[in-house]
């Protein structure tokens, strides 16, 4: 009778494992499947040429583009607030603190507030602010959207730097602000990196919180002030067409997508080995 | 010149919320010997040992009353620069803790935040230190590979030399050798011998042969009171005190 258990629990388990690897699979496959008649070289090195939209020549450089200074601007955003913030409540709080528990909790729950929400507040901060919808009311949106997991990720890696190697850091003299920038986060740097990695693939994949924001043009723009085009709106738009060739495209640009978030992610692996060798276990 | 003390304890106490962990400790720690701190686990050595550099600074809820001297400074004085105390004491932990950085950088950790920056004064510092600790031979080749990969024992003979490099007067030692090999430890043990002629060096070990081996002058603490203190040969031989004389000859541990 136990062992029939163990075999159904392991069955079961098994199961569910295939389960997430073939839903992995058959995104990756539809994508490909879709996608790969559509794309050509021109999807990746040129702009939306006129009547793009209902078949015309052209690519979708303008949205890899804009994903890219959006998404990468976002991560530095967060990124700035995201370490003092984490530092602080790890280094600069007492363990038990109320006020490091509160941050916590926001952080937690901002988490699970839909991305939406986070493109209408953005929205509204730019009315407040006069900013027009474009790449910098962006990068203020889905920073915000980002900034919750990021600081979580990176609150989670420095929370475990042990405390014996800081007071290793006190006892030759230094003082706090040095033991901080010197020591946690260079041992926590690969864990630094990932964080900003998850923070950039969430930012990048995102359609709503840009939808009022950003804006979208045909043109390639790198300017702050201007509306720019994103992959997520351009899949969006190009699905949107009655024209299959069009959708086709979308499939395409969904395929550039993936490629770029893993070819991210391995290069993030790369700089994560690359750092964690120093670090101390 | 015989026996200048280094270090003066008057009326130490540590709270650890309401619990009393140092019950009103005296003591003088002497110039240039090696002074063991003995008693059995959870006993308060280990906080007495980090009132001295003041790490008990670093442990949320603790409180500190009465004072402890170095060189007639009162280190808890409110005034007192925390940076300067520490930069006076080196530190060997229970585990080795290398920074998270090379070889070369973790000796040169301490100078450089003191303000040496020339590159050839700091090789030379890494060098002597490394000597000091009788590692160049095996590291010198190694430099910048990460600390990290180095050998527990040498990971620890490193962190003597990184502590040293801010040329300190005092060596602060919890249990140096717990985490450490035979051969590791005695290579540690060897190095105090060597040290304690420039150094006071205050360890703190709960091994009685060790404190044996090497001690000058020995501290013995039993649950957050000082029990006894003296002339190594005096506590070993002749211990006043009964429990004394029973966490020597092993009744208690």
């Amino acid at each position: 009778m136990k062992r029939l258990e163990e075999r159904l629990f392991k069955v079961l388990m098994l199961l569910s494992a295939g389960v997430v690897m073939s839903s992995l699979l058959l995104i990756i496959g539809t994508v490909v499947v879709k996608g790969l008649p559509a794309l050509s070289l021109d999807m990746i090195t040129k702009a939306p040429g006129g009547g793009y939209y209902l078949g015309g020549g052209g690519g979708v450089l303008n949205a890899i583009v804009g994903s890219l200074l959006l998404a990468g601007g976002a991560s530095v955003v967060s990124v700035l607030f995201g370490i003092p913030v984490a530092l602080y409540m790890n280094v600069y709080c007492p363990r038990d603190s109320k006020l490091a528990s509160m941050v916590r909790m926001s952080l937690d729950v901002l988490c699970g507030v839909p991305s939406i929400v986070y493109g209408a507040f953005g929205f509204a901060i730019m009315l407040v602010l006069g900013v027009k919808a474009s790449l910098l009311g962006g990068i203020i949106a889905v920073s915000l959207l980002i900034m919750p997991t990021m600081i979580r990720a990176i609150d989670e890696v420095i929370r475990l730097v042990p405390p014996e190697l800081m007071e290793a850091s006190y006892s030759v003299g230094a003082n706090r602000l040095e033991t901080v920038f010197k020591v946690v986060v260079r041992q926590t740097m690969p864990g630094i990196i990932s964080a900003v990695l998850l923070g950039f693939g969430r930012g990048i994949g995102d359609a709503a919180s840009v939808l009022f924001t950003t804006g979208f043009t045909d043109r390639i723009s790198f300017s702050l002030l201007e509306p720019v085009a994103t992959l997520p709106l351009a899949i969006f738009f190009q699905l949107g067409t009655p024209l299959p060739e069009v959708q086709q495209r979308a499939y395409a640009s969904a395929f550039i997508l993936t490629v770029i978030i893993l070819v991210l992610s391995l290069s993030a692996r790369f700089l994560v080995s690359r750092y964690a060798k120093h670090t101390v276990r | 010149m015989e026996n200048r003390e280094h270090i003066k304890v008057e009326n130490l106490s540590v709270y650890y919320g309401d619990n009393q962990v140092l019950k009103n400790v005296s003591i003088s720690i002497p110039d240039r010997k090696i002074t063991a701190i003995i008693g059995p686990s959870g006993c308060g050595k280990t906080t007495l040992l980090r009132c001295f550099n003041r790490l008990v600074d670093t442990v949320d809820g603790i409180r500190v009353t009465g004072k402890v001297l170095v060189d007639g400074d009162d280190i808890f004085h409110p005034e007192q620069d925390v940076t300067a105390i520490r930069k006076k004491m080196g530190l060997l932990s229970q585990r080795p803790f290398p920074l998270p950085m090379s070889i070369y950088e973790n000796v040169a950790y301490g100078p450089r935040i003191h303000g040496t920056r020339n590159k050839k004064e700091l090789d030379a510092i890494v060098e002597k230190y490394l000597k000091v600790a009788n590692i160049w031979e095996e590291l010198k080749d190694r430099l910048n590979e990460p600390a990290s990969r180095l050998s527990i024992g040498q990971q620890q003979r490193l962190c003597l030399a990184r502590g040293l490099a801010v040329e300190p007067e005092i060596i602060l030692a919890d249990e140096p050798t717990s985490a450490l090999d035979p051969v590791s430890s005695r290579n540690i043990e060897e190095r105090f011998l060597e040290l304690k002629n420039r150094y006071t060096i205050v360890m703190v070990t709960h091994i009685l042969r060790q404190a044996k081996r090497l001690a000058d002058y020995v501290i013995f603490v039993y649950l957050g009171e000082l029990i006894e203190h003296g002339p190594s040969k005096d506590i070993f031989e002749n211990p006043k005190e009964k429990i004394t004389k029973e966490y020597i000859k092993g009744v208690i541990s």
